[in-house]
């Protein structure tokens, strides 16, 4: 699985990529989330509101319940703010 | 057509481009977006648009197919930059042209909204405190609510 972060959470986390093997208790993007939060406090500090965070898999938006598959690519972010 | 860019556009040119050679287009809508000099109350010196490559590309083409699938357009152009921007500078280009000007500016109204709202695309301001983070406008969201609304039609 790899994972992308961007803009404020990529800053709290220290890291825009990395590369996971899938764990035993992922299987979808609220499990994700919680397993993430627990990996250190720049993770529990990111991933503290999820109302400000959104999560695409293979590139298109995805609610907590969308299943997780090793070789997935997740990407997890704020509300974005272009245009 | 949608280009991702870091360097600038010239928005005259792009224009001219996009209804060149096809006389059934009787018009032509656009929108530019620019950095302003103001964020949150403060002084902005210049911002910073960070993206998502890839999946930009496909957000902003799923947009461009969407708004082309409920309106009849000749043509549209999607061109938005990243990097640092100072304001003044151009942040984003979205043209429409149609035979008649109701549907290139309802269009081009659309993409600019569903943009706002869906493309991956993060600002950070240098205001005179440090750099922070753009917060979501509700009313983009509203914007795009709207159309959602409206999405059979």
């Amino acid at each position: 699985m790899r994972l992308l972060y961007f803009a404020w959470l990529r800053a709290k986390i220290g890291t825009a990529e990395e590369e996971f093997d899938l764990p035993s208790e992922v299987n979808d993007v609220s499990s994700l989330l919680l397993w993430l939060k627990s990996r250190g406090p720049g993770y529990a500090e990111a991933l503290k509101d999820l109302k400000t965070v959104r999560v695409a898999v293979n590139q298109d938006y995805v609610g907590p319940e969308h299943p997780i598959h090793d070789g997935d690519e997740v990407a997890i972010f704020p509300p974005v703010t272009g245009g | 057509m949608i280009r991702v860019q870091r360097e600038d556009f010239d928005v005259g040119a792009e224009l001219e481009k996009l209804s060149r050679g096809n006389p059934r287009i009787g018009g032509v809508a656009s929108f530019i977006g620019l950095v302003r000099d103001m964020g949150g109350g403060d002084k902005i010196e210049a911002l910073t648009l960070e993206h998502y490559p890839g999946m930009t590309e496909r957000k902003l083409t799923e947009i461009e197919v969407e708004a082309n699938r409920r309106w009849p357009l000749d043509a549209s152009l999607i061109i938005h930059r990243y990097g640092r921007l100072e304001p003044g500078d151009r942040i984003v280009l979205v043209a429409t042209a149609s035979p008649h000007r109701e549907a290139a500016l309802a269009a081009c109204h659309f993409l600019i909204d569903w943009l706002k709202t869906d493309a991956p695309f993060w600002k950070s301001e240098e205001a005179p405190k440090g750099e922070r983070w753009v917060a979501t406008r509700s009313e983009d969201d509203e914007a795009t609510q709207k159309w959602k609304a409206t999405k059979e039609r």
